[in-house]
């Protein structure tokens, strides 16, 4: 790398969001959001399409000016001091960022030399960076042949060129298959061993549980909810146990041993299943040993985990307004 | 690379956090970069280069067979004539280009990885109006190459190679109204649909292909005070008599003009961007 200015930096956390608001003309994108991330630490930016998520992490990485509120990365203000936010931030957008017509190592040694190194220096960052995302093999194919999940991890690897503290994801997984995404899900793992911070925006529920040490929760661009993954979990529970009786006379009897061990209120659906939230999986032996003891025969059973919707309705109460 | 170092570098990076702007140098290098990567997409596709390579032999070839006896005589005579005007015409009409590619960054993602760089953020149009500069020279030789092949002899090749560069200089000024046409209109295909509407009529209603004298007074008028045929005579004196005409003078102040009013404009939508 080039000389740099060495500037002192307040200790402190990584991102610190205060009171931001952005407008669209009438439309409220970012509601008064305000979050900090401990540096070292991820956050997960949990909701919704059209949520606010991506517009907030647009205004961190200083693409578009807030309308009020302030947002600080490394101490340093997005508006004041863009040009030093992005010395130190790498994103990666919800869409991969990166020339359909060059090669993956073409377009990891323009941005390497945009950065600023030397053309022996960027050659060597590329081949390091090709060999740790698995695309040493693809390096020289141009990126229309690219899988997606290819794709996205090059244009992972062009944000982490310069090896940037702060590391911006959107989605970093949606429309990725199940293996990629435990692929996508590894990187970030590294890269936090690293020492790197990480702010993720994400739909699934399970990726803020996988990833995150902390997660804030946006809906119509207000934080609805925070906390730790388990922290959030414990407040909707773990998930519903379903059944189907095989003789339908006895829901009465199956419902009641349900509510006894549950301890919860069964719910009768139209299909005559029967339906209870339970927070601890061992629960749900408990009420198969209960109906059986009470000669209840049971033709189906299923535990069905909180989608992200059902962790929505519970955080904002409201069916209507998040749909 | 071991986790260890990246550790290390990366707390090196969060304590001695450079804040400088980017530098003059710096732009430089980055507007460099930027421009061979646009260098580097034609390579990839070389079909990129269709409306500076294919174009100018075809309608040099097309114009001569068609106009050379109408208007000349032969085709011998029309071309000192037709290789200025299709040198223009070609030139013009390939500037529509950098609106079109800038369209096509800001569409696909890219404008905002290069905003969120620590460059310098004109950069990525300097950029691209340098790799388009490529372009015109090369639109220029081959349009010369294809007249001489057809028999052009220049009297004065010193005014022809100044006249080249006074295409290439006015293509470069013109290209700004793209850049700011590519940075504000919503797709690629509709910035080379309404450029392409308004430099049809200015290449064609010109002296480019066939003398104004016997055109209708409207359309004579029209074609009179076109910058096009300004150009046009410009570039006819220096080649073909190696004389400095007024026309060059307004060619060059008129260019100067587009470049001083759009290039702020365009800087400013691109820079304003969101």
């Amino acid at each position: 790398m080039a000389a740099m200015t060495p500037t002192p930096v307040d200790r402190g956390p990584a991102v610190d969001v205060r009171d931001l608001t952005v407008r669209f003309g009438e439309f409220v994108a970012v509601d008064g959001v305000s979050f900090t991330v401990p540096t070292g630490s991820v956050l997960g930016l949990l909701g919704p399409n059209g949520a606010g998520k991506t517009t907030i992490v647009r205004v961190l990485a200083t693409l578009l000016p807030a309308t009020s509120g302030t947002a600080g990365i490394f101490g340093h203000d997005v508006r004041r001091d863009p040009h030093a936010v992005r010395e130190v931030i790498g994103v990666t957008g919800q869409y991969a960022s990166v020339d359909e017509e060059l090669t993956a190592r073409e377009n990891l040694l323009i941005f390497a030399r945009l950065l600023r190194y030397t053309r022996a220096g960027a050659r060597r960052r590329c081949d390091e960076l090709l060999e740790e995302f698995a695309l040493s093999d693809a390096a020289d194919r141009a990126l229309k042949n690219f899988s997606g999940g290819m794709r996205r991890r090059l244009d992972l690897a062009t944000s982490l060129i310069a090896e940037p503290p702060l590391i911006f994801l959107d989605e970093p997984t949606t429309g990725l298959d199940p293996r990629t995404r435990q692929q996508m899900w590894a990187t970030v793992r590294r890269l936090v061993d690293g020492g790197s911070t990480v702010v993720l925006t994400t739909q699934y529920l399970e990726e803020a549980d996988q990833l995150a040490d902390n997660i804030v929760v946006i809906d119509h661009g207000r934080v609805v909810a925070e906390g730790s993954a388990d922290h959030l979990k414990s407040s909707v529970g773990t998930g519903t146990l379903r059944l189907v009786l095989r003789d339908g006379a006895e829901r009465a009897t199956a419902g009641s041993v349900m509510e006894q061990l549950a301890g919860h209120q069964v719910e009768i659906d139209s299909d005559g299943s029967l339906a209870v939230p339970v927070n601890d999986a061992s629960l749900v032996t408990d009420v198969l040993i209960g109906l059986r003891d009470k000669g209840i025969e049971v033709d189906d059973v299923g535990v069905h985990k909180p989608t992200l919707d059902e962790v929505f309705f519970q955080l904002t109460g409201n069916r209507e307004d998040t749909v | 690379m071991t986790e260890a170092t990246a550790q290390t570098r990366t707390q090196y990076r969060q304590r001695h956090l450079p804040s400088r702007r980017p530098t003059v140098s710096g732009t430089a290098a980055a507007s460099l970069t930027l421009a061979a990567r646009g260098l580097l997409k034609v390579r990839h596709n070389p079909f990129l280069l269709f409306d500076v390579v294919a174009l100018p032999v075809v309608l040099t070839a097309m114009f001569a067979g068609i106009f050379g006896g109408a208007i000349a005589g032969s085709v011998g005579n029309y071309l000192p004539d037709l290789v200025p005007g299709v040198l223009v015409q070609v030139a013009v009409t390939a500037t529509v280009n950098t609106g079109v590619q800038l369209c096509d960054d800001v569409d696909r993602g890219v404008f905002d990885r290069f905003r969120s760089m620590p460059i310098a953020r004109i950069a990525p149009l300097i950029g691209a109006l340098t790799a388009d500069v490529v372009r015109y020279v090369v639109a220029a030789v081959m349009v010369v190459v294809v007249g001489l092949v057809m028999g052009y002899r220049p009297d004065s090749w010193p005014g022809l190679l100044l006249g080249c560069l006074l295409v290439i200089y006015t293509a470069f000024a013109l290209s700004w109204v793209f850049a700011f046409l590519g940075v504000r209109m919503p797709s690629a295909p509709a910035v080379q649909g309404a450029s392409m509407f308004v430099l049809m009529p200015m290449t064609f209603v010109s002296n480019a292909l066939v003398p104004t004298a016997h055109m209708p007074s409207w359309i004579k008028w029209l074609a009179d005070i076109n910058p096009v045929s300004h150009l046009v005579t410009a570039v006819r004196q220096l080649a073909n008599e190696g004389t400095l005409g007024v026309d060059i003078l307004w060619s060059l102040v008129g260019a100067t003009l587009i470049m001083l009013v759009m290039a702020p404009i365009a800087v400013r939508a691109y820079i304003r961007k969101t």
